[in-house]
């Protein structure tokens, strides 16, 4: 890398009571990149992004964010540093309209610290951050009690309240999944937004053919370790990652 | 002196885990929280008493009786409140504790308070081991409470059922994907619980007197041991009451009587502050940290 | 024809929306009523009882205020079992103040409700990091601990207690200031639960992996919440002691620590609105079966249980609903 890079995790490993989720994990994240995560199911793709984030703690390894060293740290603390996440089960505060449940994240100390101070009005910068995203603003769905709305606006209640934090890394962890291909159209433009903006961007994926239309590199995870790295076609040419997804003769 | 303590401290240890096995069951292993633990302890003792004095049933009819009906009391316990509360752990707790309370005091408010209040011994005997005076009771509990021990152990390490019951906390969903009924399992788990915190009140309680305040001293030493020893561990439970019946028998005889609860409790909030699974609880560490 | 029962907003309910609620008296008085009315009602009651019953409206009012605190820990997502540490430890803390350095019931009360907070809060720091059923184990056990300790170690006055307190000057004083206490400790927490600060600690009832993934430190949070539930409940105690002019080891009894959470269950859990009406039903009606002695308690844990099961919404969201909106009966369109 020329730059320094954004995240540089080195020799990662967590061992859950016998079983080893990730082993010596290592990767770098040159900053503005789109980095995909993939790998088959209980590759260990949520637990990587979890010991990056700070809500495992890993058993060794290092991470450094910005030239900083994270490892470890309270996931609280890393989100005030500028790495924001989504959860792969999207679960809001059902009773609450949808733009209440921007409330929590703009209240956090770090929007207040790069925005100076109080904001004016919440409400008003989260129906702001939700039209950003796809909620409507005639059709008043940002009004909506979470409980009403449909997974796709779920899903997007979920990355809006990431970006409100204005991180520097955003991770999305199965951003796509249970939405329909209309749904994913039309979540893709906002990735992309968020690019030209030169945010860093790591997704877990399932869905090859959407990520890999938007991806710079792909890492392919199988069994807490890391198989591949590179390009989406390399990678979809190693037979190490073939063997992985589909199994050997 | 030493040797009478070490010798008292062992049979404390059993009847501390004698105590805690039943709750660790239900609670520990099956993740339900049955705050009316001390209750139903009681609530078997005076069912005995009630079945020896007031009925004339011989003692072992009234004894298996009584922990029959203790286990229906907890499935019922289940059945009707916590089936509705189910998951949400708060609310299990209030509405538990509501129940355990209801029934002690229904018991004080009735009057069973007193000395007449008491089971007789099995063995009305002692002898004397290495130089110490024991009474007959004492050792019955001691080996009837190691059995029931490791038949616990076997039970929900080997058996279908029990390992149902430790699959349910683990993770209720994947359990309910291979087929368990996590509701009639739970159902079960309390009953069951119910009724080993029946069968060690009949063991017990023919050491002293019943009073409704032991409810709230069984629950709160039930507690102490699980949470010391590490919920869902049965060598946790063990452990466990070792150290605080060594902890308290020794108080007892060195400081004062007074200081020996004291101890226990202490125990538990230190343990909790520096590891909250307790001393043998190790896949609960994702879940106590928030 | 097959039908369904329909919930509608009332007609009044839609009128008073928003700014034209000032359209006329009638919609002000259908907002306005039911802050003021009760507001009115407790400031007069005191003029209107006699004695027996102004002792237990002060009672009420106690208890109204650990109910407060209660419900607080609890939409905090703490379930506190043991309300009787924050009063004990409030009543101890005034009683020895004023039994051993004479300090006035004005300097006493308020140091003891601070500090009194500060202890709790400090005492339960290790357990907030924990699973919330731990931190109703510990709440549970601390009281009881406490009193084996004062028995054990006989400080503090030991089993017979601290007498002779300084006793507060007048009778109108000591009612008007509880009531007082209890008015703004409820209007003016449930405006802070209803801000975005509120909403952040619901939050973290609901999902605090979600608020923790917003940068905000939940521990702190908490921590804040504690100090504030318990300095309420540490304030009801102190207050207590100087009315009764004595403290012992029943400020630790477990009736403090269960008619609280039966009066908020009952009036409605999750509003300080719902815990106060608890405390009114509760409160009097344990009085009227004091003759009954220990049943008392049976009582509060049935009924624990019926509205925990049966009514979890409690009372007052009950009450509430019936005045903004009406039921009836509609066919069901096929």
């Amino acid at each position: 890398m020329t730059t320094a890079p954004l995240l540089d995790v080195t020799g990662l490993h967590k061992n859950f009571g016998g079983v080893q989720a990730i082993r010596d994990l290592n990767f770098e994240l040159a900053p503005g990149e789109l980095l995909g995560i993939i790998g088959p199911n209980g590759s260990g793709k949520t637990t990587a992004v979890n010991l990056i984030t700070g809500f495992v703690k890993p058993s060794s390894g290092k991470v450094l964010f910005k030239g900083r060293d994270i490892t470890g740290q309270p996931a609280y603390r890393i989100v005030r540093i500028g790495i924001a996440r989504t959860f792969q089960m999207v679960k809001p505060f059902y009773q609450l309209p949808a733009y209440k449940n921007m409330i929590i994240p703009l209240y956090s100390p770090r929007v207040k610290k790069l925005v100076g101070g109080k904001y004016g009005d919440r409400d008003a910068v989260a129906l702001d951050l939700l039209e950003e995203v796809g909620f409507e603003r005639d059709a008043r769905v940002a009004y909506k009690v979470a409980s009403a709305l449909p997974q796709g606006y779920l899903k997007r209640l979920e990355l809006a309240k990431a970006i409100a934090l204005q991180p520097d890394l955003v991770i999305l962890d199965e951003l796509f999944s249970g939405l329909s291909l209309a749904e994913v159209a039309s979540i893709l433009p906002i990735i992309e937004k968020l690019r030209i903006e030169g945010k860093t961007i790591i997704m877990i994926e399932h869905r090859l053919k959407e990520l890999f239309r938007i991806a710079d590199r792909v890492i392919v995870l199988n069994y807490g370790q890391k198989i591949a790295d590179g390009t989406a076609a390399d990678v979809m040419d190693s037979a190490a990652v073939k063997n992985a997804y589909l199994g050997s003769e | 002196m030493f040797l009478g303590t070490v010798v008292y401290a062992v049979i404390n240890s059993v009847i501390l885990a004698l105590m805690a096995i039943g709750f660790n069951l239900t609670f520990g292993i099956s993740g339900v929280a049955n705050f009316a633990y001390g209750a139903l302890y009681i609530f078997s003792a005076y069912t005995t008493w009630m079945g020896l004095n007031l009925v004339g049933l011989p003692y072992p009819v009234a004894a298996v009786f009584s922990i029959l009906l203790t286990m229906l009391v907890g499935a019922a316990m289940y059945r009707f409140v916590l089936l509705r509360v189910r998951g949400q752990a708060l609310s299990e707790v209030i509405a538990t504790f509501g129940i355990g309370l209801a029934i002690l005091e229904i018991f004080r408010y009735l009057g069973f308070v007193g000395f007449e209040y008491t089971l007789p011994v099995f063995i009305d005997d002692s002898i004397i081991i290495a130089g110490v005076y024991i009474d007959m009771q004492r050792l019955l509990i001691v080996i009837i409470g190691t059995a029931a021990i490791f038949l616990l152990w076997w039970f929900t390490h080997h058996t279908r059922l029990g390992l149902a019951f430790r699959g349910i906390a683990q993770d209720e969903r994947t359990a309910l994907t291979l087929g368990i009924d996590s509701d009639r399992i739970a159902l079960l788990s309390v009953a069951m619980g119910a009724g080993i915190a029946a069968f060690a009140a009949t063991v017990i309680i023919p050491l002293g007197s019943i009073a409704p305040a032991e409810g709230y001293d069984v629950l709160i030493k039930a507690l102490a041991v699980c949470i010391i020893g590490g919920l869902g561990s049965t060598g946790g439970v063990l452990t466990a009451s070792f150290l605080i019946g060594f902890a308290e028998r020794f108080t007892d005889t060195y400081v004062s009587s007074h200081w020996t609860m004291i101890v226990s409790l202490a125990a538990i909030l230190v343990v909790l502050a520096v590891k909250p699974s307790g001393l043998f609880g190790k896949q609960k560490e994702l879940e106590e940290r928030i | 024809m097959p039908k369904r029962k329909e919930r509608i907003d009332r007609g009044i309910n839609v009128r008073s929306g928003d700014v034209f609620a000032l359209c006329s008296w009638r919609e002000m008085l259908y907002l306005a009523g039911p802050r003021f009315i009760p507001v009115f009602i407790c400031l007069l009651l005191p003029l209107l009882l006699g004695i027996y019953w102004q002792k237990v409206l002060l009672s009420v009012a106690v208890f109204a205020l650990l109910a407060i605190s209660w419900d607080i820990l609890a939409q905090t997502g703490m379930i506190s079992l043991g309300q009787a540490l924050f009063f004990g430890m409030g009543a101890y803390i005034t009683g020895i103040l004023n039994h051993y350095w004479g300090m006035s019931p004005v300097v006493t009360i308020p140091i003891a409700a601070v500090c009194g907070g500060l202890i709790c809060t400090a005492l339960l720091l290790p357990v907030l990091r924990l699973r919330g059923i731990y931190f109703s184990m510990v709440t549970l056990i601390l009281p009881l601990m406490l009193v084996r300790l004062i028995e054990a170690t006989r400080i503090f006055g030991g089993t017979e207690g601290l007498t002779g307190m300084t006793p507060i000057p007048s009778k109108w004083l000591e009612l008007y200031v509880i009531i007082g206490a209890m008015l703004a400790a409820l209007f003016g927490f449930r405006r802070m639960l209803s801000s975005d600060y509120g909403l952040v600690l619901k939050g973290i009832r609901d999902n605090d992996r979600s608020v923790l993934n917003a940068g905000i430190n939940i521990y702190w949070y908490k921590t804040q919440a504690l100090f504030i539930a318990s300095g309420i409940g540490a304030f009801a105690g102190a207050f207590l002691t100087h009315v009764y002019m004595f403290v012992g080891m029943p400020v630790f009894a477990l009736d403090y620590s269960i008619l609280p959470i039966a009066a908020a269950v009952v009036g409605g859990p999750g509003s300080l609105a719902g815990a106060t009406l608890g405390a009114f039903i509760l409160v009097p009606l344990s009085e009227l079966l004091r003759g009954t002695g220990g049943l008392r308690i049976v009582f509060y844990g049935v009924f624990l249980v019926i509205f925990i099961v049966a009514l979890p919404e409690g009372l007052f969201h009950f009450f509430q609903r019936k005045y903004h909106q009406f039921e009836r009966w509609v066919e069901v369109d096929q």
